[in-house]
């Protein structure tokens, strides 16, 4: 069978058994719609949730980052999963016991205040809907790529598939869907990498393979990647941090704080039956999500040894780097390249005329190298290599058969739309329960409350269509303020609402507001206002990344800084909250009692 | 809130703390602040601190979470606050 073929099916396949298990998991009440009935077992949820959090940056880009960054790129492990270890232990089990719908709720009942509830939910919305876009063009991508359509196509049936399940099945639908999801992407992950652990290091573990010695040398694999990449003046890959210490140190606490407070998230944890399963269920998630997240690191070493191996050749050889013959005659090189050049991923510029490939760092801070460069007549790097090929042609680099290929397309599409229908829960849900039916009509019936729901949700695909169509120019930028926006203001928030019994509205709203204020403040700054460009205003904080060296996307720690700070400070100076309140965090903080999750206001 | 709440919220900050506190070493001062000297030692073929950034911790975090989830079981039932 031929590829395209091939793919054809294992993507049809696994969109067939999504809509099958959306017509099974349809939703009847509010309490399926936003909270599956509050009875998914822990270990499925656990599943889901994994599916839910992997997005398409996960699953085609974090390997190409790491694989780019070398040692400092595990701040994005550490971050993306260290942040369930406070999930766990500082928010769901209690949010759980509260047994409600969604966070802007808790918010507002904790903090007596429709207001407070409100900032909540512009703060979810801008969260959710910045993070949605990346997972829109993710599967425009995947579809163009691997399908041939065009990658509007591509976004107009992505859109209809997530519309079926997640407008008739909500929580329940997408919580099982979901649980699918994660098998199809999770082997579409691994299955590559191990074939590419074997090649290597003989080893089809490829957490044990990335420790392990080249197959056929005595070397280990680690260790002569860092041979080669320091002898063509990059960064040695085992300690290469990203920017300052201190850099990735708050780095690393931002995307902990940011992944334990984005909302999508939490919600996850009120479709468990009781409050210890939610403690239980958040390890199940980090499992499963760590299956991913171990393997990642593997594939990204072993892609860069790969690609280097590739285009000079005399790393194989272990021949000086710098002869002519070590590097790659551009015509001599393997298929794969020249289909992925079509995409624009690659491209070569022969920059010293002599037809080969010289793939280095030409603005190496290494002397040596550097004059070994020159002296070999190399007039600067010829090869650019995008970093999403490294997990979506990886199949491709190790000549692995069409099946694998295929199944990558299908797990890519998975990554994307899970992600994407677990955003677009949290929306409507915001916006049916906690504006429509908490601020503006709050004696509608639950029927018409879940028929609000739906509206919400195919308005909100059609908006996350339109926006993945239409990408504003921002995109990119745009993931660093969702984690800024969820750390310096929600995750504060909830957790002082928990832990701390005379916390205020006053103090909870100045908090937020001014954990808000800095954060955009300081994005804004390098981004330009609203990622309008030209409106940067660098000067006036005194250029680029001034505060101690933290670039912006780093910059969700200070926020949440600032918003703890502020809030205690006002705190103390108002007056504390009534007596039922602190009642109700009294009781919010044991596990006798709790019920299923409801939506009574 | 009574003795007993008291005592029981007191055991459930003391098992964060601690957690906590393992949470915070794994992270930034074996996988960040102190990777470099943690280098010099090897596991199998992965320098240490490497090894605790890009693997170790995760594991780490899941051991954490379990070991959480299964001491506060312990507390709830010690202060019969547990879920019948």
């Amino acid at each position: 069978m031929d590829l395209q073929t091939t793919i054809y099916l294992f993507v049809g396949g696994s969109f067939a058994l999504y809509i099958g298990i959306a017509i099974w998991a349809r939703a009847g009440s509010t309490s399926d719609f936003y909270a599956a009935g509050g009875q998914v077992p822990p270990v499925m949820n656990g599943m889901a949730t994994a599916a839910d959090w992997m997005s398409a940056a996960s699953f085609i880009s974090m390997a190409g980052l790491i694989s780019n960054m070398g040692y400092g790129g595990g701040l994005f492990l550490m971050g993306w999963t260290g942040g369930y270890v406070l999930l766990a232990m500082l928010l769901a089990p209690y949010l759980r016991k509260f047994g409600k719908f969604t966070v802007p709720q808790f918010i507002g009942d904790r903090f007596y205040s429709k207001s407070a509830s409100t900032v909540a939910v512009v703060c979810l919305l801008t969260a959710s809907l910045t993070y949605i876009i990346g997972q829109m063009t993710g599967v425009g991508v995947a579809f163009s790529r691997f399908l041939g359509v065009s990658s509007d196509t591509g976004i107009y049936v992505g859109q209809a598939i997530v519309f079926v399940y997640a407008v008739f099945g909500g929580m329940k639908g997408i919580t099982y869907t979901q649980v699918a999801q994660y098998l199809v992407l999770i082997s579409a992950y691994i299955i590559p990498a191990i074939f590419i652990s074997l090649q290597l290091t003989g080893m089809p573990i490829p957490q044990l393979g990335l420790g392990s010695t080249m197959s056929g040398t005595d070397i280990s694999l680690l260790a002569r990647l860092d041979q080669v990449v320091t002898e063509l003046g990059f960064g040695k890959y085992t300690t290469t941090t990203a920017g300052s210490t201190l850099n990735m140190f708050v780095y690393t606490m931002s995307l902990m704080i940011g992944t334990a407070g984005l909302p999508h998230v939490i919600m996850r944890f009120f479709t468990v039956p009781t409050v210890a399963a939610a403690r239980s269920s958040a390890g199940w998630a980090l499992v499963f999500i760590a299956l991913l997240y171990t393997t990642a690191p593997a594939v990204a070493a072993m892609a860069r040894y790969n690609l280097n191996a590739t285009v000079t050749p005399g790393i194989k050889t272990n021949a000086d780097l710098y002869l002519p013959a070590s590097n790659l005659v551009y015509e001599e090189r393997p298929d794969w390249m020249k289909r992925w050049e079509k995409t624009g991923l690659i491209k070569w510029q022969d920059k010293n005329a002599d037809g080969r490939i010289q793939y280095y760092d030409d603005k190496s801070k290494n002397p040596e190298a550097k004059a070994r460069a020159e002296a070999a007549g190399w007039k600067g790097n010829e090869l650019t290599v995008n970093a999403d090929i490294i997990v979506l042609a990886n199949p491709e680099i190790a000549l692995l058969p069409n099946w694998v290929i295929a199944l990558v397309a299908a797990g890519g599409l998975a990554a994307a739309l899970s992600t994407a229908a677990g955003l677009l829960m949290a929306i409507s849900a915001a916006i049916s329960h906690d504006l429509v039916k908490g601020v503006f009509m709050p004696n509608i019936s639950e029927k018409q409350e879940l028929l609000a729901g739906k509206i919400s949700m195919a308005v909100a695909i059609v908006i996350a269509g339109y926006l993945g169509l239409n990408p504003p120019g921002f995109a990119a930028g745009t993931v660093a303020l969702a984690f800024g926006i969820a750390a310096s203001s929600l995750f504060p928030a909830i957790m002082m609402g928990i832990f701390s019994k005379k916390m205020n509205k006053e103090g909870a709203m100045a908090g937020m507001l001014a954990g808000l204020f800095v954060t955009l403040f300081y994005v804004f700054a390098h981004k330009g206002i609203f990622f309008i460009k030209g409106t940067e205003y660098l000067d006036l904080i005194g250029g680029a990344n001034s505060f101690f060296g933290i670039t912006p996307e780093a910059f969700g720690a200070v926020g949440a800084l600032v918003n703890f700070i502020v809030a205690f400070l006002v705190d103390k100076v108002t007056k504390e909250p009534p007596a039922h309140i602190q009642a109700m965090v009294e009781a919010v903080r044991v596990p006798r009692g709790s019920k299923l999750v409801d939506g009574a206001h | 809130m009574d003795d007993s709440g008291k005592a029981y919220w007191s055991a459930t900050l003391r098992l964060l703390g601690w957690i906590m506190a393992a949470w915070f070493a794994i992270t930034f001062l074996g996988g960040i602040i102190f990777a470099p000297q943690l280098n010099s030692f090897h596991l199998g073929g992965y320098p240490l601190g490497f090894w605790i950034a890009q693997q170790g911790s995760i594991y780490a975090y899941i051991a954490m979470i379990f070991i959480y989830a299964k001491l506060m079981g312990n507390i709830d039932r010690r202060f019969d606050v547990h879920e019948k």
